[in-house]
């Protein structure tokens, strides 16, 4: 029993509490486990590269050959815009740091920023969907005019702008790209979550809620929530693929994380812009690559969970039916 | 039956796969349904009825498969190509379904809904025959020719539903399959409608197939009823005889639990209808039957068939040569939980 | 089995709703809202009188659209009340605020019509179960359960423990609407209002469920007021009926006096309207033609007078029933007899504003004696239509034609034998000031 603000022993009722709570959660995603066909594989692909990624960022302090700012070892400096060697596998920079630790590094920077903000926009974007679509009136009209003014906003000079208020208050680091990005998603969420409790709101369980005396913060969190949140997953993957996309913008104009920070691949790749008139190709198209595979990833994992809990384009698994075999009254 | 079958059924089976197996949803079921007839289909929901509506007229959803035959015209309509059914559709076989507010498309105009039907299916007729014939039709549904340039949305749902069967019926097919056509719709509306569907033999000839789960809109509008039950015709009959004297047992205790004015008392069937993955073997009433025999676990009933095309699927009415030894000792039944039954 | 109930003795008012109103309010187009404009609004309950008894079952009957689901929302308060009272207990349940009203919920509780609907689907069975419980912080948790498993096979769903951890689509539509009645019931009120309980389950549950519902009446002295379109099984489950049409109680009294002898035309059409399952029964019947109007734009006078086929003078005879005339006739018709005789009665828009008189003009190229002597054929051709006896004068004036109606008088409850009918034809005053006007109008009538 998912126990309420009502009850307070919580000693006695926490085991039975997660269980049932994981129960709801192995449900929502029942379906990904019946996944056919294209949905399956994108699932799969989405999620493998993903998790390569994460890994990556995970075990960055092992596996990468330097620090991210390392230009030097053992005293001795690298060279410059080193084409790939057994040295340096994806070769060197023109600060003469290795393209490959960077890009490892880079992976962690890039998943820390996505999570913060997924975490933001969430955080925020939910429960004034929820709130907005539950309670409706004049709330809901001031919510929907401030979302949607964000919305009409060119996402990216959106982000820009933010960034570059934020620099001198927050810094130019992690946290203040993480900000940039979630004020761009929080009316995507927003609107996703209260259109959804708008419909949510009529269905005949929530009257009956109502009818039990339920409060409506109750009711919105026991039956209006656990109905709307399922569309989060989906749209939270998509959104970590486009967040990745915003982060390497910001960086590659310059108001992403700062060099000193950390790695990020859009700076990088702003750096070897002119690099590439002369025929250095390392330096971009490392750094491009990465961003195209987790974006990609991304985008697989979070259209093939769309399809498979979405239920509007869910396809029941469809099983081919064999008439020969003999029923047992043939 | 006396006229010749407008569609003759044999065998008809269709199957779903799931992933927790096959459903059977019709399992080598036969009728005939003759020129100008109203046949009844009865059973209560999951019975496969409805899959039964479709599958004559060839409409199955993705993943089903049937064999068997349905012949319409001279031609086996099972494993017919698409295209061919989809132009016989109209024209020849039509459907009536349970919800009117959503087949009409909400921008066009009544007007507009006939004339694209005319014309997909007759486009020959002239704009004046189009509209002769789409007002007369209407008329006969009881909606004024003074509405017939409004929209959707301005009609009730009786009208709703009146305008859809009279789009079905402005092709004058042969064959109307309506699906719970009044389930949706208030009493007096729905009466309203069953005696406009009754009254289509006579001024349309079409032979109609009724599918519903209310027994008195069968003893109103059908002449002839086929009771279903998991995926079988348990009996099928004049409506008269088989409400008046029902043969099988299962048509017996429908009639007794419905409720109707002159319900005294309340009854009900024990358990619930199988699902249709693994339905019980034998008969597949056995388990809630008051009746069993012995030998109804253990065989598959065989049709037996009486004087003025009744028929019926139950060991009571034989046929004795097959039943074995002991076969008539009434079966020992386990209790079925109240838990079981709702 | 269980035995059709008696009518208990039943002592007290449970609950004394007094004029009751409910109307909704309608959205407007944008233009009229952008202009300020009042859209009007659906009577959806208007001015109802009724009390519901301890211990009672009364049952509000009627078709979509006559307002019973309103009334049955506005009496536990899920609805806000227009104007009247509802007195529960003595308590004025319209006045109460949202606070008051949720500690209300503990004596009355609703079990709706669609039990896969009314259950979240993302709550087990036995949070479903428990959760008013914990709505109004009843018992320890370990009491709460215990509680949970006692009401779940109380109501059938037995043994508790194979249902408590399931989710309501892993059940059947019955079981479902044992676990919608279990949770409607753990809280012990006095009254519970079923909304269509049975109407969306197959026949051979339904009993079933009826048969727990009077089971838990007798256990817990619960008092129902039983929602429904099917006066089949309200005949089964009512001490009492009362029969609405567009939003008000036409007739009321006890299920005997209802079904041996109903007296309202309405009752009378609803209750041949029902098929009936033994062909040695079923018997030609006459029906009321089209639906129940539109609550926005009632009829004038009695609701139901344009189906009624006994209405007379009095009713509420208006252009819109000159109209749905003309409409009916025409539908029936050849299409160029039609096209002929709307040429001549010219445009009929006038006819859909609600009044009793009415200044028609003539289509183009005919006069207003043409119009006079059309509707004179029409009603030679049925004399004996209703609607005649509404029409107080037809007459022509150049190109127009004047038509007017017998003013309406509202029809009002009175007591009849054992019931309360609210219908002209049980009205000597009614039936006096028709037989009034009958006289000098059939000498007016013919000349045109």
């Amino acid at each position: 029993m998912a126990v309420g603000a009502e009850t307070t022993q919580a000693g006695e009722s926490t085991p039975l509490y997660g269980r049932r709570r994981l129960l709801g959660m192995r449900r929502a995603l029942g379906p990904v486990g019946e996944a056919r066909g294209m949905a399956r594989a994108m699932l799969w692909v989405g999620a493998g590269i993903t998790l390569a990624f994460v890994l990556v960022a995970l075990l960055a302090p092992v596996i990468a050959p330097y620090d991210f700012d390392t230009f030097q070892a053992n005293g001795k400096r690298f060279p410059q815009l080193a084409p790939p060697s057994s040295d340096h596998l994806m070769g060197t920079n023109v600060q003469s740091t290795d393209v490959l630790s960077r890009i490892i590094w880079g992976t962690q920077t890039e998943l820390k920023v996505v999570l913060v903000s997924l975490f933001f926009s969430i955080a925020i974007g939910v429960p004034l969907g929820l709130l907005s679509g539950y309670f409706g009136g004049w709330l809901d009209r001031v919510l929907v005019l401030v979302m949607d003014a964000l919305f009409v906003f060119p996402f990216l000079l959106l982000a820009v702008v933010i960034a570059f208020l934020l620099a001198d208050r927050v810094g130019q680091g992690i946290l203040t790209a993480a900000i940039a990005i979630t004020v761009v998603y929080v009316p995507l969420y927003f609107r996703v979550v209260r259109n959804h409790t708008i419909s949510i709101r009529e269905e005949p369980f929530v009257e009956a809620a109502r009818a039990l005396g339920a409060r409506p913060f109750t009711v919105i969190r026991k039956y209006v929530f656990f109905n709307v949140v399922q569309n989060v997953p989906p749209l939270a993957t998509l959104n970590a693929a486009d967040a990745i996309l915003t982060l390497a913008a910001l960086g590659f104009l310059g108001y992403g994380i700062q060099p000193t920070q950390g790695a990020e691949w859009g700076y990088d790749i702003n750096r070897a812009v002119s690099d590439a008139a002369s025929g250095i190709w390392w330096t971009g198209l490392f750094p491009g690559l990465a961003i195209v595979l987790l974006v990609t990833g991304l985008t697989l994992l979070g259209e093939g969970l769309n399809e498979t809990v979405n239920p509007v384009l869910r396809k029941r698994p469809q099983v081919k039916v064999d008439l020969s075999e003999p029923s047992e009254d043939a | 039956m006396s006229a010749a079958p407008v569609v003759s059924v044999r065998d008809l089976r269709v199957y779903y796969g799931t992933p927790r197996g096959t459903v059977r949803a019709v399992d080598r079921v036969s009728l005939d349904i003759g020129e100008g007839e109203v046949l009844g289909l009865v059973g209560e929901s999951g019975c496969g009825k409805s899959t039964l509506g479709r599958g004559i007229l060839g409409l199955l959803p993705e993943g089903a498969a049937s064999d068997g035959e349905v012949i319409y015209g001279g031609r086996n309509l099972v494993g017919m190509a698409p295209k061919e059914l989809r132009r016989l559709r109209g024209p020849d076989l039509g459907l009536i379904f349970q919800e009117p507010m959503t087949r009409l498309n909400p921008l066009m105009r009544i007007e507009d809904h006939f004339r694209e039907t005319l014309e997909q299916h007759e486009s020959k007729l002239t704009d004046k025959e189009i509209r002769t014939r789409s007002l007369e039709t209407l008329g006969r549904m009881g909606i004024p020719p003074t509405r017939f340039r409004q929209y959707p949305h301005e009609f009730s749902g009786g009208m709703r539903q009146r305008i859809m069967i009279a789009l079905a019926l402005v092709l004058r097919p042969k064959l109307l399959v309506a699906d719970e056509p009044t389930t949706s719709l208030d009493v007096i509306v729905e009466a309203q409608i069953l005696g406009i569907l009754s009254d289509l033999r006579r001024n349309f000839g079409t032979a109609l197939l009724l599918i519903t789960h209310n027994l008195g809109i069968v003893a109103e509008a059908c002449d002839r009823v086929a009771v279903m039950y998991a995926g079988k015709i348990a009996e099928e009959g004049e409506a008269r005889d088989v409400f008046g004297e029902p043969a099988h047992p299962y048509t017996r205790e429908l009639l007794r639990s419905t409720i109707s004015l002159e319900t005294a008392e309340l009854h009900s069937i024990p358990g619930a209808p199988p699902n249709l993955i693994d339905p019980p073997r034998a008969c597949r009433f056995h388990p809630r039957c008051p009746s069993a025999m012995v030998v109804c676990a253990d065989r598959d009933p065989v049709e037996q068939r009486f004087e003025e095309g009744r028929r019926v699927l139950c060991w009571l009415h034989g046929p004795e040569e097959l039943i074995p030894e002991g076969g008539h000792a009434p079966l020992e039944r386990e209790e079925i939980a109240v838990a079981e039954e709702a | 089995m269980q035995k059709k109930p008696d009518v208990g003795a039943r002592s007290d008012v449970l609950v004394a709703i007094r004029g009751l109103k409910t109307y909704y309010s309608l959205r407007g187009s944008f233009l009229a809202r952008l202009l300020g404009r009042e859209a009007g609004y659906v009577r959806a309950v208007d001015d109802v009188t009724l009390d519901l008894h301890r211990g009672e079952v009364l049952g509000l009957v009627g078709e979509s659209g006559s307002g019973k689901t309103t009334l049955g929302r506005t009496i536990i308060g899920l609805v806000p009340a227009t104007e009247g009272s509802v007195e529960f207990e003595g308590r004025e349940v319209t006045r109460m605020s949202e606070r008051e009203l949720r500690h209300l919920r503990r004596e009355m509780q609703i079990v709706f019509q669609d039990p896969h609907a009314s259950l979240n689907p993302a709550m087990t069975i036995a949070q479903l179960v428990e959760h008013p419980l914990q709505i109004h912080k009843i018992g320890s948790k370990s009491e709460r359960q215990a509680r949970v498993a006692e009401t779940l096979s109380i109501v059938g769903l037995d043994p508790p423990e194979q249902f408590m951890d399931k989710y309501p689509s892993d059940l059947s539509g019955g079981q479902k609407q044992r676990v919608v009645i279990a949770r409607a019931i753990i809280l012990n009120p006095v009254l519970l209002v079923a909304d269509e309980p049975v109407s969306m389950l197959d026949m051979s549950v339904r009993a079933k469920i009826l048969e727990l519902m009077l089971y838990l009446r007798d256990q817990l002295n619960l008092t129902y007021l039983y929602i429904t379109h099917d006066l089949a099984t309200a005949k089964f489950f009512c001490d009492r009926i009362a029969i609405l049409y567009l939003g008000r109680v036409v007739e009321i009294g006890p299920s005997e006096a209802i079904y041996a002898d109903p007296k309202h035309p309405y009752t009378r059409a609803l209750l041949r309207a029902i098929p009936d399952p033994d062909p040695r029964r079923t018997v030609p019947r006459d029906l009321p033609p089209g639906e129940v109007p539109d609550a926005a734009r009632p009829p004038l006078g009695c609701s139901f007078h344009p189906r009624c086929p006994l209405a007379f003078e009095v009713c509420g005879w208006e252009t819109r029933d000159l109209g749905d005339l003309l409409e009916g006739r025409w539908a029936l018709q050849e299409p160029e007899r039609y096209e002929a005789e709307q040429a001549v009665m010219g445009d009929l828009t006038v006819l859909a504003d609600p009044a009793t008189r009415v200044r028609l003009k003539a289509g183009d190229g005919h006069s207003g004696a043409d119009v006079v002597s059309l509707l004179e054929t029409i009603r030679d051709e049925s004399p004996d239509a209703a609607f005649w006896r509404g029409v107080k004068r037809v007459a022509a004036d150049g190109d127009h034609a004047d038509v007017e109606f017998h003013d309406p008088i509202a029809p009002r409850p009175l007591p009849h034998g054992d019931a309360t009918v609210e219908c002209h034809l049980y009205d000597d005053d009614a039936l006096a000031e028709a037989e009034r006007r009958r006289a000098p109008a059939q000498a007016e009538v013919p000349t045109g």
